[in-house]
Protein backbone atom coordinates (compact mmCIF):
# COMPACT_ATOMS: atom_id res chain seq x y z
CA UNK A 1 0.00 0.00 0.00
CA UNK A 2 1.33 3.33 -0.89
CA UNK A 3 -1.00 6.51 -0.22
CA UNK A 4 -0.70 9.71 1.23
CA UNK A 5 -3.05 12.49 2.56
CA UNK A 6 -2.87 15.93 3.24
CA UNK A 7 -5.23 18.28 5.63
CA UNK A 8 -5.14 21.73 6.98
CA UNK A 9 -7.80 23.30 9.06
CA UNK A 10 -8.27 25.59 11.75
CA UNK A 11 -6.37 25.73 15.48
CA UNK A 12 -10.22 25.38 17.39
CA UNK A 13 -10.84 23.30 19.69
CA UNK A 14 -13.17 22.08 17.73
CA UNK A 15 -10.98 20.55 14.90
CA UNK A 16 -9.49 18.07 17.75
CA UNK A 17 -12.11 15.09 17.35
CA UNK A 18 -12.10 15.61 13.31
CA UNK A 19 -8.43 15.43 13.30
CA UNK A 20 -8.17 12.52 15.17
CA UNK A 21 -10.96 10.74 12.98
CA UNK A 22 -10.27 11.25 10.15
CA UNK A 23 -6.67 10.01 10.79
CA UNK A 24 -7.75 7.07 11.53
CA UNK A 25 -9.80 6.59 9.17
CA UNK A 26 -6.88 7.15 6.36
CA UNK A 27 -4.92 4.11 8.78
CA UNK A 28 -7.83 2.06 8.32
CA UNK A 29 -6.62 1.10 4.91
CA UNK A 30 -4.06 -0.78 6.51
CA UNK A 31 -6.00 -2.85 8.53
CA UNK A 32 -4.97 -1.86 11.79
CA UNK A 33 -5.68 -3.39 15.28
CA UNK A 34 -7.75 -1.86 17.38
CA UNK A 35 -4.93 -0.67 19.76
CA UNK A 36 -2.89 0.82 17.08
CA UNK A 37 -5.85 2.56 15.58
CA UNK A 38 -6.18 3.41 19.92
CA UNK A 39 -2.66 4.68 19.73
CA UNK A 40 -3.01 6.67 16.90
CA UNK A 41 -5.88 8.71 17.65
CA UNK A 42 -4.38 9.38 20.79
CA UNK A 43 -0.95 10.58 19.20
CA UNK A 44 -2.50 12.62 16.49
CA UNK A 45 -5.02 14.01 19.58
CA UNK A 46 -1.55 15.00 21.39
CA UNK A 47 0.19 16.87 19.01
CA UNK A 48 -2.81 18.59 17.42
CA UNK A 49 -3.94 20.22 20.78
CA UNK A 50 -0.12 20.76 21.61
CA UNK A 51 -0.25 22.61 18.68
CA UNK A 52 -3.82 24.66 19.42
CA UNK A 53 -2.65 25.42 22.73
CA UNK A 54 1.00 26.09 22.84
CA UNK A 55 1.58 27.09 18.83
CA UNK A 56 -0.87 29.16 18.78
CA UNK A 57 -1.99 29.85 22.96
CA UNK A 58 -5.67 29.38 22.20
CA UNK A 59 -5.80 32.42 20.10
CA UNK A 60 -8.06 30.60 17.75
CA UNK A 61 -6.02 31.74 15.22
CA UNK A 62 -3.61 30.05 12.35
CA UNK A 63 -3.76 26.73 11.37
CA UNK A 64 -2.59 23.13 11.63
CA UNK A 65 -1.39 20.61 9.21
CA UNK A 66 -1.30 16.87 8.82
CA UNK A 67 0.18 14.96 6.14
CA UNK A 68 0.09 10.90 6.32
CA UNK A 69 1.98 8.64 4.18
CA UNK A 70 1.18 5.03 4.20
CA UNK A 71 4.38 3.31 2.94
CA UNK A 72 4.25 -0.60 2.84
CA UNK A 73 2.87 -1.52 6.85
CA UNK A 74 3.90 1.81 7.94
CA UNK A 75 2.43 4.79 9.05
CA UNK A 76 4.05 8.38 8.85
CA UNK A 77 2.35 11.40 10.14
CA UNK A 78 3.27 15.02 10.31
CA UNK A 79 1.80 17.50 12.55
CA UNK A 80 3.00 20.84 11.82
CA UNK A 81 2.18 24.29 12.83
CA UNK A 82 2.69 27.94 12.41
CA UNK A 83 2.88 29.11 15.69
CA UNK A 84 5.50 30.17 18.95
CA UNK A 85 7.33 27.28 18.67
CA UNK A 86 9.47 25.49 21.24
CA UNK A 87 12.57 26.85 22.80
CA UNK A 88 14.05 23.83 24.43
CA UNK A 89 12.90 20.16 22.88
CA UNK A 90 14.56 17.79 25.47
CA UNK A 91 12.93 19.85 28.32
CA UNK A 92 9.75 19.55 26.42
CA UNK A 93 9.88 15.76 26.12
CA UNK A 94 10.63 15.49 29.75
CA UNK A 95 7.12 12.93 31.39
CA UNK A 96 5.51 16.02 33.34
CA UNK A 97 7.00 19.13 32.36
CA UNK A 98 4.18 21.73 31.02
CA UNK A 99 4.91 25.43 30.74
CA UNK A 100 0.83 25.67 31.13
CA UNK A 101 0.44 24.17 34.58
CA UNK A 102 -2.62 26.85 34.99
CA UNK A 103 -4.47 25.07 32.68
CA UNK A 104 -4.21 21.68 33.86
CA UNK A 105 -2.12 20.04 31.72
CA UNK A 106 0.00 16.99 33.06
CA UNK A 107 3.10 17.39 30.61
CA UNK A 108 2.74 14.08 29.57
CA UNK A 109 1.49 14.64 26.00
CA UNK A 110 5.53 13.72 24.28
CA UNK A 111 5.54 11.24 26.86
CA UNK A 112 2.45 9.34 25.22
CA UNK A 113 3.03 10.04 21.61
CA UNK A 114 6.39 8.32 21.76
CA UNK A 115 5.18 4.98 23.91
CA UNK A 116 2.52 4.80 21.48
CA UNK A 117 4.42 4.96 17.94
CA UNK A 118 7.78 3.50 17.04
CA UNK A 119 9.52 6.67 16.17
CA UNK A 120 8.75 10.46 17.18
CA UNK A 121 11.13 13.49 16.30
CA UNK A 122 10.39 16.98 16.84
CA UNK A 123 11.63 19.95 14.69
CA UNK A 124 10.77 23.32 16.08
CA UNK A 125 12.03 26.57 15.03
CA UNK A 126 10.83 29.87 17.83
CA UNK A 127 8.70 31.87 16.30
CA UNK A 128 8.09 29.75 12.99
CA UNK A 129 6.66 27.12 14.37
CA UNK A 130 6.58 23.22 15.72
CA UNK A 131 6.73 19.75 13.03
CA UNK A 132 6.21 16.61 14.82
CA UNK A 133 6.96 13.65 13.26
CA UNK A 134 5.55 10.29 14.29
CA UNK A 135 6.17 6.55 12.58
CA UNK A 136 4.06 3.77 13.18
CA UNK A 137 4.99 -0.15 12.04
CA UNK A 138 1.69 -2.23 11.64
CA UNK A 139 1.69 -5.64 13.06
CA UNK A 140 -0.83 -7.36 10.65
CA UNK A 141 -0.75 -4.48 7.61
CA UNK A 142 -1.71 -6.54 4.35
CA UNK A 143 -1.26 -5.48 0.97
CA UNK A 144 2.50 -5.53 1.78
CA UNK A 145 3.23 -7.06 -1.68
CA UNK A 146 1.82 -3.61 -3.41
CA UNK B 1 -18.16 13.57 18.93
CA UNK B 2 -18.99 14.85 22.16
CA UNK B 3 -18.91 14.13 25.97
CA UNK B 4 -21.77 13.71 28.04
CA UNK B 5 -21.72 13.84 31.85
CA UNK B 6 -24.38 12.26 34.00
CA UNK B 7 -24.55 13.05 38.44
CA UNK B 8 -25.74 11.01 40.87
CA UNK B 9 -25.86 11.51 44.39
CA UNK B 10 -26.03 8.56 46.53
CA UNK B 11 -26.42 9.53 50.33
CA UNK B 12 -26.03 13.01 50.03
CA UNK B 13 -22.42 13.37 50.13
CA UNK B 14 -21.31 10.73 47.68
CA UNK B 15 -21.16 11.99 43.70
CA UNK B 16 -20.75 9.51 41.47
CA UNK B 17 -19.75 11.03 38.16
CA UNK B 18 -20.49 9.00 34.82
CA UNK B 19 -18.81 10.23 32.17
CA UNK B 20 -19.50 8.77 28.33
CA UNK B 21 -18.04 9.41 24.88
CA UNK B 22 -14.91 11.13 24.42
CA UNK B 23 -12.62 13.20 27.29
CA UNK B 24 -10.38 15.67 25.14
CA UNK B 25 -9.31 19.31 25.04
CA UNK B 26 -12.56 20.44 23.64
CA UNK B 27 -14.48 18.18 26.40
CA UNK B 28 -12.69 18.87 29.28
CA UNK B 29 -14.14 21.98 29.84
CA UNK B 30 -16.93 20.84 30.62
CA UNK B 31 -16.45 17.82 32.79
CA UNK B 32 -14.08 20.59 34.78
CA UNK B 33 -16.71 23.40 35.15
CA UNK B 34 -19.70 21.22 36.69
CA UNK B 35 -17.69 18.95 38.85
CA UNK B 36 -15.57 22.11 40.46
CA UNK B 37 -18.89 23.39 40.60
CA UNK B 38 -20.27 20.69 42.62
CA UNK B 39 -17.49 20.07 44.59
CA UNK B 40 -17.08 23.85 45.47
CA UNK B 41 -21.21 24.17 46.19
CA UNK B 42 -22.25 21.04 47.92
CA UNK B 43 -20.43 18.64 50.43
CA UNK B 44 -18.93 16.35 48.39
CA UNK B 45 -17.13 13.48 51.00
CA UNK B 46 -16.33 11.23 47.90
CA UNK B 47 -16.42 11.73 44.35
CA UNK B 48 -16.58 8.60 42.55
CA UNK B 49 -15.30 9.14 38.65
CA UNK B 50 -16.79 6.10 36.76
CA UNK B 51 -14.87 5.88 33.17
CA UNK B 52 -16.52 2.94 31.93
CA UNK B 53 -18.24 4.26 29.27
CA UNK B 54 -15.55 6.53 27.60
CA UNK B 55 -14.43 5.58 24.18
CA UNK B 56 -11.58 7.96 24.24
CA UNK B 57 -9.54 9.87 26.60
CA UNK B 58 -5.98 11.64 26.16
CA UNK B 59 -3.78 13.88 28.25
CA UNK B 60 -6.34 16.86 28.77
CA UNK B 61 -8.38 13.82 30.82
CA UNK B 62 -4.96 12.98 32.71
CA UNK B 63 -5.53 17.07 33.74
CA UNK B 64 -8.77 17.22 34.89
CA UNK B 65 -8.39 13.54 36.36
CA UNK B 66 -5.10 15.06 38.55
CA UNK B 67 -7.31 18.68 39.28
CA UNK B 68 -10.23 17.04 40.83
CA UNK B 69 -8.38 14.49 42.79
CA UNK B 70 -6.59 17.95 44.29
CA UNK B 71 -9.40 20.07 44.62
CA UNK B 72 -11.01 16.98 46.44
CA UNK B 73 -7.78 16.78 48.59
CA UNK B 74 -8.19 20.49 49.43
CA UNK B 75 -11.52 20.24 50.73
CA UNK B 76 -10.41 17.09 52.53
CA UNK B 77 -12.59 14.71 50.34
CA UNK B 78 -11.66 11.59 48.44
CA UNK B 79 -11.53 10.40 45.13
CA UNK B 80 -12.24 7.26 43.34
CA UNK B 81 -11.73 6.28 40.19
CA UNK B 82 -13.60 3.13 38.52
CA UNK B 83 -14.48 0.68 35.50
CA UNK B 84 -11.28 1.92 33.75
CA UNK B 85 -11.27 0.63 30.30
CA UNK B 86 -7.80 -0.44 28.83
CA UNK B 87 -6.68 1.79 26.81
CA UNK B 88 -7.28 4.27 29.56
CA UNK B 89 -5.38 2.22 32.13
CA UNK B 90 -2.27 2.59 30.12
CA UNK B 91 -2.28 6.20 30.20
CA UNK B 92 -3.56 6.28 33.99
CA UNK B 93 -0.49 4.08 34.86
CA UNK B 94 2.08 5.92 32.29
CA UNK B 95 1.00 9.52 34.23
CA UNK B 96 1.84 7.62 37.54
CA UNK B 97 -2.14 8.64 38.62
CA UNK B 98 -2.66 4.69 39.07
CA UNK B 99 -0.14 5.17 42.01
CA UNK B 100 -1.77 8.45 43.68
CA UNK B 101 -5.60 7.79 43.15
CA UNK B 102 -7.84 4.91 44.48
CA UNK B 103 -9.32 2.97 42.03
CA UNK B 104 -12.01 0.58 41.89
CA UNK B 105 -12.96 -2.26 39.29
CA UNK B 106 -16.47 -1.08 39.09
CA UNK B 107 -18.93 1.34 40.45
CA UNK B 108 -20.54 -0.99 42.95
CA UNK B 109 -17.42 -1.87 44.39
CA UNK B 110 -16.33 1.50 45.24
CA UNK B 111 -20.02 2.16 46.64
CA UNK B 112 -19.46 -1.00 48.59
CA UNK B 113 -15.86 0.16 49.96
CA UNK B 114 -18.02 3.27 51.20
CA UNK B 115 -20.32 1.39 53.28
CA UNK B 116 -23.31 1.96 50.66
CA UNK B 117 -25.32 -1.13 49.43
N1 LIG C 1 3.28 22.77 19.12
C1 LIG C 1 3.90 23.35 20.17
N2 LIG C 1 4.25 24.66 20.12
C2 LIG C 1 4.86 25.25 21.18
N3 LIG C 1 5.17 24.62 22.32
C3 LIG C 1 4.85 23.31 22.43
C4 LIG C 1 4.19 22.60 21.37
N4 LIG C 1 4.03 21.33 21.75
C5 LIG C 1 4.53 21.24 23.00
N5 LIG C 1 5.04 22.42 23.42
C6 LIG C 1 5.71 22.68 24.72
O1 LIG C 1 6.14 21.43 25.26
C7 LIG C 1 5.57 21.22 26.57
C8 LIG C 1 5.31 19.76 26.79
O2 LIG C 1 4.29 19.28 25.91
P1 LIG C 1 3.42 18.02 26.36
O3 LIG C 1 2.40 17.76 25.34
O4 LIG C 1 4.34 16.90 26.72
O5 LIG C 1 2.76 18.52 27.73
P2 LIG C 1 1.57 19.59 27.92
O6 LIG C 1 0.90 19.84 26.61
O7 LIG C 1 2.10 20.76 28.64
O8 LIG C 1 0.59 18.78 28.87
P3 LIG C 1 -0.44 17.62 28.39
O9 LIG C 1 -0.04 17.20 27.02
O10 LIG C 1 -0.26 16.52 29.38
O11 LIG C 1 -1.76 18.21 28.44
C9 LIG C 1 4.35 22.12 26.61
O12 LIG C 1 4.01 22.48 27.93
C10 LIG C 1 4.80 23.31 25.77
O13 LIG C 1 5.59 24.21 26.52
MG1 LIG D 1 0.29 18.31 25.37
Amino acid sequence: MNNEMHLKFRAISQNESFARVTVSAFVAQLDPTMDELTEIKTAVSEAVTNAIIHGYENKREGYVYISAWLDGDTVELEIRDEGIGISNIEEAKQPLFTTKPELERSGMGFTIMENFVDEMTIESDPNHGTVVRLKKKLSNAKAVFN
Amino acid sequence: MSLQVHFEWKEKYILVVRLSGELDHHTADQVREQVSQAIEEKQVRHLILNLENLSFMDSSGLGVILGRYKQMKQANGEMIICSVPPSIERLLDMSGLYKIIRIDPSEEQALHRLGVA
